[in-house]
């Protein structure tokens, strides 16, 4: 059903757990739907210095959450958030046509914890 | 790798014996039962023998009362259109229960489209269908009431023969989906009320693709397939021969079988069961204690989900289901889990293993001593799990 690469993020989550002293965090979706995410973002000189999540779900779920992390490593705030859903099932080698919809959060999840982090930047301004 | 089979619900393996009584049948007694000459008359008495064995299974009075079909999903269709289509000027109201399989929801939506009125009854908090509730909704009108034997998810028992007691005394026919049951546990169709009761072949280790309704002599329905008036004008389309002889064989397996396969399966049951629950902490079992079919263990853990178990389980050689929407064709989860009360997060969170006859003590240990650290590793990548939980 999953794809090789899938499989091994699933087995082997890169980035997994939290950051006490996040910069930002954003969490997507809903237990009764039965995929719920959290990212955690550390910003330095306008990029991505580190990344952690935590994700309750299915395989296609965690696998993405664990994908999303190793894409938006490094990278400046800009290009984070041009990363798209189809990029993250991309990088698997593609996700079963069911789970596209409700299981691929993970970019929504990046996406929320970089606007928490601008948002909470602009406060401080 | 060690491989352990315990999806039996979703599908069973055939019986060596079973396949070895079948292979005559596909390649040398061919006949047509329809056909008068040897030949066909050769394939008849293999049919007959067959259907004397599933009648004998089941507490049928009379071999003329099986019809065999091409499954479970058949049967339930044929015996609750069947009804409701021969009864219309009877009435129009069918009750069945929220937990039943999705062949006789689905049959039972369908007929509401075309005039019949349906009302599914609620169960309690372990599935069993609410008795009262029965015999407040039924009235002259109700020509139909089916509940299943046992559920093949939850494990649950149903008291079928107080059900048909009370559709009797409203003159309603008594439809059993016996799925689940047949072959695992006693059925006496004749003291239990029963007018109609659905088999599959293989759910007790016969081919797939072959099935039997019981209709007990007197019972009035239309066939749903129309062609050549086989099997007494209820099933048209020629017999499945091999399969048909199959089942039968399966039936008289399960039949001979059935009293030590049922201890044996209760017991490892009763020790995955305590296994689980001791061993991990927010675990509970799904369904009923004690009403519960012997090879059925379904239980659930907090804070994780079905789907990322199974994907565990399985790189470890496990094969097991789950009642979560994430392993649902429609995304939503099992029906008789929210039936029994649970929200939606906890029926995400349910694990369904299913004995089979080639289970051993040592599987159940194998996955025992596998469990426990995979809900661990879930648990700590899920957002929801309490800290106290993580370390």
């Amino acid at each position: 059903m999953y794809t090789e690469k899938v499989m091994e993020h699933f087995r082997n989550p890169r980035n997994m757990g939290e950051i006490p002293d996040a910069d930002g965090v954003g969490t997507v979706g809903n237990p009764v739907c039965g995929d719920l995410m959290t990212i955690y973002i550390k910003v330095k000189d306008n990029k991505i210095a580190d990344i952690k999540f935590k994700t309750f779900g299915c395989g296609a779920a965690i696998a993405t959450s664990s994908m999303i992390t190793e894409l938006a490593k490094g990278k400046t705030l800009e290009e984070a958030l041009k990363i798209t859903r189809g990029n993250v099932a991309e990088s698997l080698g593609g996700l079963p046509p069911i789970k596209m919809h409700c299981s691929n959060l993970a970019a929504d999840g990046l996406h929320a914890a970089i606007e928490d982090y601008l948002k909470k930047r602009e406060a401080e301004k | 790798m060690r491989r352990v089979y315990m999806d039996h619900t979703a599908g069973m393996p055939v019986d060596e014996c079973v396949l070895e009584a079948m292979m005559p049948y596909f390649t040398q007694n061919y006949g047509n039962p329809s056909s008068i000459h040897s030949f066909g008359n050769e394939a008849r008495r293999a049919i007959d023998e067959a259907r004397s064995k599933v009648a004998e299974l089941i507490g049928a009075e009379k071999k003329e009362e099986i019809v065999f079909t091409s499954g479970g999903t058949e049967g339930n269709n044929l015996a609750i259109k069947g009804v409701a289509y021969r009864n219309k000027d009877k009435g129009n109201h069918i009750i069945t229960s929220s937990i039943e399989h999705m062949s006789v929801i689905n049959t039972c939506k369908h007929l509401s489209k075309q005039g019949f009125k349906v009302t599914y009854l609620p169960v309690d908090k372990y599935g069993i269908v609410d008795i009262e509730a029965l015999k407040k909704e039924i009235t002259d009108n109700t020509i139909l009431v089916s509940v299943m034997y046992a559920n093949g998810e939850i494990g649950t028992i149903e008291p079928v023969r107080e059900i048909g007691e009370i559709a009797h005394s409203k003159g309603a026919f008594f439809h059993v989906d016996a799925v689940a049951a047949a072959g695992q546990i006693p059925i006496d169709s004749q003291d239990e009320n029963i007018d109609l009761l659905s088999l599959s072949s293989n759910d007790m280790y016969g081919p797939r693709g072959v099935g039997a309704l019981y209709r007990k002599a007197g019972t009035r329905i239309l066939p749903i397939i129309h062609g050549g008036g086989q099997e007494r004008g209820l099933r048209s389309g020629t017999e499945n021969l091999p399969g048909i002889v199959g089942m039968g064989n399966a039936a008289e397996i399960a039949k001979a079988e059935m009293k030590t396969e049922a201890e044996r399966l209760s017991k490892l049951r009763d020790e995955f069961i305590k296994g689980i629950l001791d061993s991990i902490p927010e675990s509970y079992l799904n369904g009923h204690p004690t009403m519960r079919l012997p090879n059925n263990v379904n239980v659930r853990f907090s804070y994780i989900e079905g789907e990322s178990l199974i994907l565990s389980l399985d790189m470890e050689g496990v094969a097991c289901s789950s009642g979560s929407a994430c392993t649902s064709k429609t995304l939503e989860p099992s029906h008789a889990l929210l039936a029994i009360g649970l929200a939606h997060e906890e029926a995400h969170g349910s694990l369904l293993f299913t004995l089979g006859k080639q289970n051993t003590e040592e599987d159940i240990k194998y996955v025992l001593g596998l469990l426990p650290n995979i809900v661990k590793r879930l648990r700590a990548i899920s957002p929801l799990t309490p800290k106290e939980l993580v370390n």
